[in-house]
């Protein structure tokens, strides 16, 4: 390698790290430098090759529940079996969750609706911790949406719409069935950084509602809508912005914008 | 700058710490560190390169951070925990296989990868060749790559968890990624290297 740049600020470049007039600096020196545009091309599709391989590995939960105990019993060694303040958080908890629940009853007023499907917080988180577990995430692993789109052909009553968002950042992962208010649900899966985002779909009567402000819970986030009969949550542990971002993105292809 | 406080952990001055965490701040510890568990799993998988392995190490680290919590001055959770994972990973490396921390970092690279967009796109579309061609590098290289790529760190964060300055964060990057590519596009000969 012949140009200096390519070894070292062309990485800064491409993660965003270098300060404004450097960045200014190099995209001239890449307008002449062949190997930087070589290089950085290179870079930005192993960028995009490690995004598709789905290399993260979640903690699996069996560690997660031990770690918790564990930390539990070195806080009640070290006090001594402490008054119940956990048990009135876990009440508090557990009436937060009975809101959850209530907030998605209230939605949708019109239960008498026969095919009206009733979702509870608690029930998506469940199906989007289940789908982190190896081997659950997806049945149709592809980035591709001409094959995740037909695979769902004949398995479910309605075709949800599936697009690859790479671009926006958003990869196409998978699909996957998902059960949900006892019926079965699309869940489609994307990439964001590191983490999941599981978008489920099942359709609906009701009339179109706007990007619901996320919940939270645990640490997951989810966001709600309704658009054109499909009915949405969008679930993970990413930020509620990114979440916001890739539910807006979905109802713009969905308008064809 | 994260040099102000490049040593995120100044708790062991103050002896058992988790002694004196009261529920408050184990409230606390479940709210800022606990979240961060995937990170650190991940992490450990990746430097160990083995699951089984790397949910001990986890395990131990978490416990770790649960103890030094009191030393935690607040700011970046992510970056605090991942950095004592970081430290635990290493020592159980020292302990288990020091072979692989002799592996020689400063590697000649001038020898020019061949990779092109599509040779990677080729190579990467298979997750199994990722992943070894991953597990060849040197642990320093590899640690940068998941850092970033995986786990979305800024330099910065980079920098404070592996303690070496930002400049060095770059040139690392730039090197474990050239690497990758030529591991990538040239899997026999990194393969053979591998065994030596």
């Amino acid at each position: 390698m012949n140009c200096d740049f390519s070894g070292t600020l062309l990485h800064g470049y491409l993660d965003g790290e270098l300060d404004a007039v450097r960045a200014a600096e190099f995209e001239r020196h890449l307008e002449d430098c062949r190997e930087c545009t070589a290089s950085l091309g290179a870079a930005e599709s192993l960028r995009a090759t490690i995004l598709r391989a789905q290399l993260y590995e979640p903690a699996p939960l069996a560690l997660r529940k031990k770690i918790r105990s564990e930390i539990k019993g070195a806080a009640e060694a070290a006090h001594g079996p402490k008054v119940n303040v956990w048990r009135w958080i876990a009440v508090a908890a557990s009436l937060l969750l009975v809101t959850g629940v209530a907030w998605y009853a209230l939605q949708r007023n019109s239960a008498t609706a026969t095919s009206a499907t009733t979702v509870t917080s608690a029930e998506m988180l469940d199906a989007h911790i289940r789908s982190l577990q190896a081997g659950h995430l997806t049945d149709v692993a592809s980035t591709d949406q001409h094959t995740v789109k037909p695979w769902f052909d004949g398995k479910l009553d309605f075709i949800p719409p599936v697009k690859d968002y790479l671009d926006e950042g958003f990869p196409l992962i998978g699909g996957r069935l998902d059960v949900l208010g006892e019926r079965n649900v699309a869940a489609l899966v994307y990439g964001r950084r590191k983490h999941f985002i599981n978008v489920f779909v099942w359709p609906t009567k009701e009339e179109d509602t706007p990007i619901h402000p996320p919940g939270s819970r645990q640490g997951y986030q989810w966001v709600h809508w309704r658009h054109k009969g499909m009915e949405f949550c969008a679930v993970s542990d990413v930020n509620a912005q990114d979440l916001h971002d890739l539910a807006q993105l979905i109802v713009q292809s969905m308008d064809g914008r | 700058m994260f040099l102000g406080r490049s040593s995120f952990m100044n708790s062991e001055s103050l002896g058992k710490g988790w002694d004196v965490l009261d529920s408050q701040e184990r409230a606390r510890f479940e709210q800022l560190v606990l979240p961060h568990l995937d990170a650190a799993f991940n992490l450990s998988r990746w430097l160990l390169r083995s699951r089984a392995d790397s949910e001990d190490v986890a395990q131990e680290a978490m416990l770790r951070a649960f103890r030094f919590f009191r030393g935690f001055n607040g700011g970046d959770a992510r970056a605090w925990l991942l950095q004592i994972v970081r430290n635990t990973c290493y020592t159980w490396l020292e302990k288990n296989r020091q072979v692989e921390l002799m592996t020689e970092f400063d590697e000649d690279l001038h020898q020019q990868s061949n990779a092109t967009p599509e040779t990677l796109a080729i190579a990467g579309d298979n997750r199994e060749r990722l992943t070894r061609a991953l597990e060849t590098l040197p642990v320093r290289f590899r640690e940068v790559i998941i850092l970033r790529e995986l786990e979305g760190c800024s330099y910065k964060e980079i920098a404070a968890i592996t303690s070496v300055p930002i400049g060095t964060v770059m040139s690392a990057l730039a090197r474990a990624r050239q690497r990758l590519q030529r591991a990538l596009t040239q899997p026999a000969q990194q393969e053979a290297s591998h065994e030596l």
